[in-house]
């Protein structure tokens, strides 16, 4: 059976590989530290379950000090030019699609089957399905496109090494704000928040109550930048005591669209790396340093005009059905 | 109160623009020591507390790996970008007569909220759909709809592909009721006394998906107009 290990392995593995490209490279602009950072995200990702709460937290003090202390370079590897790539694309066709067309259909495909069929349950393992398989299909992806288009045998941790620096220290942002959670959960952040919020603003009518959570909810997910963050310590604050017992709401439909309102608020943050810094970088836009790039302020409007949405919504539908 | 200064603590240094990883991590023992204090802990227990808490993250982060798995698409992906795999992705939406940038993306939000109300999330995605794919496409669709088009509609262009694909997503998976968001409601419900279905809750996801479809969808159908105005400008709008 595929596990997660496994796929922990395959990423350490590649993690590895683009350290060691990295430190081999004269030309990077910050070769010692992206050797390290990659490095230690290799060491993670390969031996992390052995080192203990305590060595894991040593390992992440030296990342944050990596990551921090100074910016990371993108390595510039020989690759095609553009004159180069498009007689490419003209001569390889539309066939160029279909390697990365694999790695949905096989996520997707391997999820439904590790659910619904006795071979795939034993193929993959339960927890985390959909990632795994996500893995597995850029596996199959991989080689099928090392098949078709013989690249030279360094190119592909070359080019990867290339899109990874692009990301760079944001690629460990959603891994940091998840255990971040963890510690203002063991602490319980949301308890005293709850009893915050409903000392300082009366909230004496039903509509006064939505909003607050609502905009609550919004505000919490840009700080913590994840709405499942956000979720349980709001809920317990505003959701459930005001909304719900106070006013009668319904819980499905208070809760449902609380989290929606949520979402407002990840789209709104730049603390949400992976859905809002990671494509900046990705990109090129050439404000992806700012607060605000880009891609939040395409979001803006919408997220903002969704938020009073669910507000009504909310206020419409709770406390009828 | 005192273990709020965790939150101030992660505002504040987003406002002071400071590496967020830093704060995070800040954040995280600042929470953890004034937990200790709260409990009345001397010097030698509040360092304890702090080392406790360094650990309690590290061992959430090494459980929180899962993340990384992702990035194995990179390497694929840059493989085929390699051989003009953007360039074939401009190439074919050029032959489409009636494609624009707005047309294009239009019909992209409404195929990733579409798969993702079906549990298909994976699907979409940055670094997987929309740099190798849906950003050359709405290029492509741009340059032939207008002609030569600036670097500043180009990033609009790529921004608001970005955007799609978040705003396609969100406001598409909360339908499907085997979703994260929709588990941990149901779940958290659960520990609360309250006893709903899966079903049910990802049902009353479905008023504010049509919403964000039109809203969404009518910023993408006056999106060709937007790129106009920023082209005749030749700056902001």
């Amino acid at each position: 059976m595929i596990t997660l290990d496994h796929a922990y392995v395959l990423v350490g593995l590649m993690f590895l590989a683009f350290a060691v490209l990295t430190a081999l490279d004269r030309s990077h602009p910050t070769r010692i530290r992206n050797t390290l950072f990659w490095g230690l995200i290799a060491v993670s990702m390969l031996f992390g379950a052995k080192l203990g709460g305590l060595g894991n937290g040593v390992l992440v003090l030296a990342l944050v000090a990596l990551g921090a202390t100074g910016k990371m370079g993108v390595a510039k590897p020989a690759t095609t030019g553009p004159e180069e790539r498009v007689e490419r694309a003209e001569r390889r066709g539309n066939a160029l699609f279909l390697p990365a067309l694999i790695i949905p259909v096989v996520a997707v495909g391997g999820t439904l089957a590790a659910k619904y069929t006795d071979a795939g349950k034993w193929l993959i393992g339960p927890t985390q399905t959909t990632l795994i398989a996500l893995g597995l299909g850029c596996l199959i992806a991989f080689f099928a496109a090392v098949a078709w288009l013989r690249p030279p045998v360094s190119a592909p941790a070359q080019e990867g090494r290339r899109l990874m620096d692009s990301i760079g220290w944001a690629a460990l942002l959603p891994q940091m704000l998840a255990s971040l959670g963890a510690v203002f959960l063991a602490s319980d952040v949301g308890g005293v928040v709850g009893q915050a919020v409903t000392s300082v603003i009366p909230l004496t009518t039903p509509l006064l109550a939505v909003i607050a959570y609502c905009v609550g909810m919004a505000l919490f997910t840009i700080v913590m930048g994840n709405a499942f963050a956000a979720f349980p310590v709001m809920t317990a604050a505003i959701g459930l005591p005001l909304v719900v017992h106070q006013f009668g709401g319904d819980p499905a439909i208070v809760c449902a669209i609380g989290m929606l309102a949520g979402f407002c608020g990840t789209l709104l943050t730049p603390m949400a790396a992976n859905f809002n810094v990671v494509p900046a970088n990705l990109l090129d836009l050439p404000d992806r340093n700012a607060a605000f790039n880009g891609v939040i302020r395409a979001q803006a409007p919408t997220a903002a005009v969704m938020l009073l949405v669910n507000i009504g919504l909310m206020y419409a539908l709770a406390f009828r059905f | 109160m005192l273990v709020l200064l965790g939150i101030l603590v992660v505002v504040a240094g987003f406002a002071a623009r400071l590496n967020p990883l830093l704060t995070i991590v800040v954040a995280a023992l600042v929470t953890g020591v004034l937990a200790a204090v709260v409990a009345g802990a001397d010097a030698a227990g509040l360092w304890r507390a702090g080392v406790d808490t360094l650990a309690l993250f590290g061992k959430a982060f090494n459980d929180n790996r899962y993340f990384h798995i992702t990035w194995l698409v990179l390497p694929v992906i840059g493989l085929l970008e390699r051989e003009g795999l953007q360039e074939r992705a401009r190439m074919l939406i050029g032959r489409v007569r009636a494609a624009t940038a707005g047309r294009l993306l239009l019909v992209y939000l409404l195929i990733r909220q579409a798969t993702s109300a079906l549990g298909l999330t994976s699907l979409g995605g940055h670094p997987q759909m929309v740099r190798p794919l849906v950003a050359p496409m709405a290029e492509g669709a741009a340059e032939k709809d207008q002609g030569e088009i600036s670097d500043e509609t180009r990033f609009r262009i790529r921004g608001m592909a970005a955007a799609t694909d978040n705003i396609g997503l969100f406001f598409g998976e909360d339908i499907f009721i085997a979703i994260g968001s929709i588990v941990l409601i149901v779940g958290f419900l659960e520990q609360a006394g309250i006893k709903v279905e899966a079903l049910h809750v990802s049902l009353w996801a479905i008023p504010t998906a049509i919403a964000a479809f039109v809203v969404h969808g009518v910023r993408l159908w006056f999106f060709d107009r937007t790129l106009k105005a920023v082209a005749a400008k030749g700056g902001e709008v």
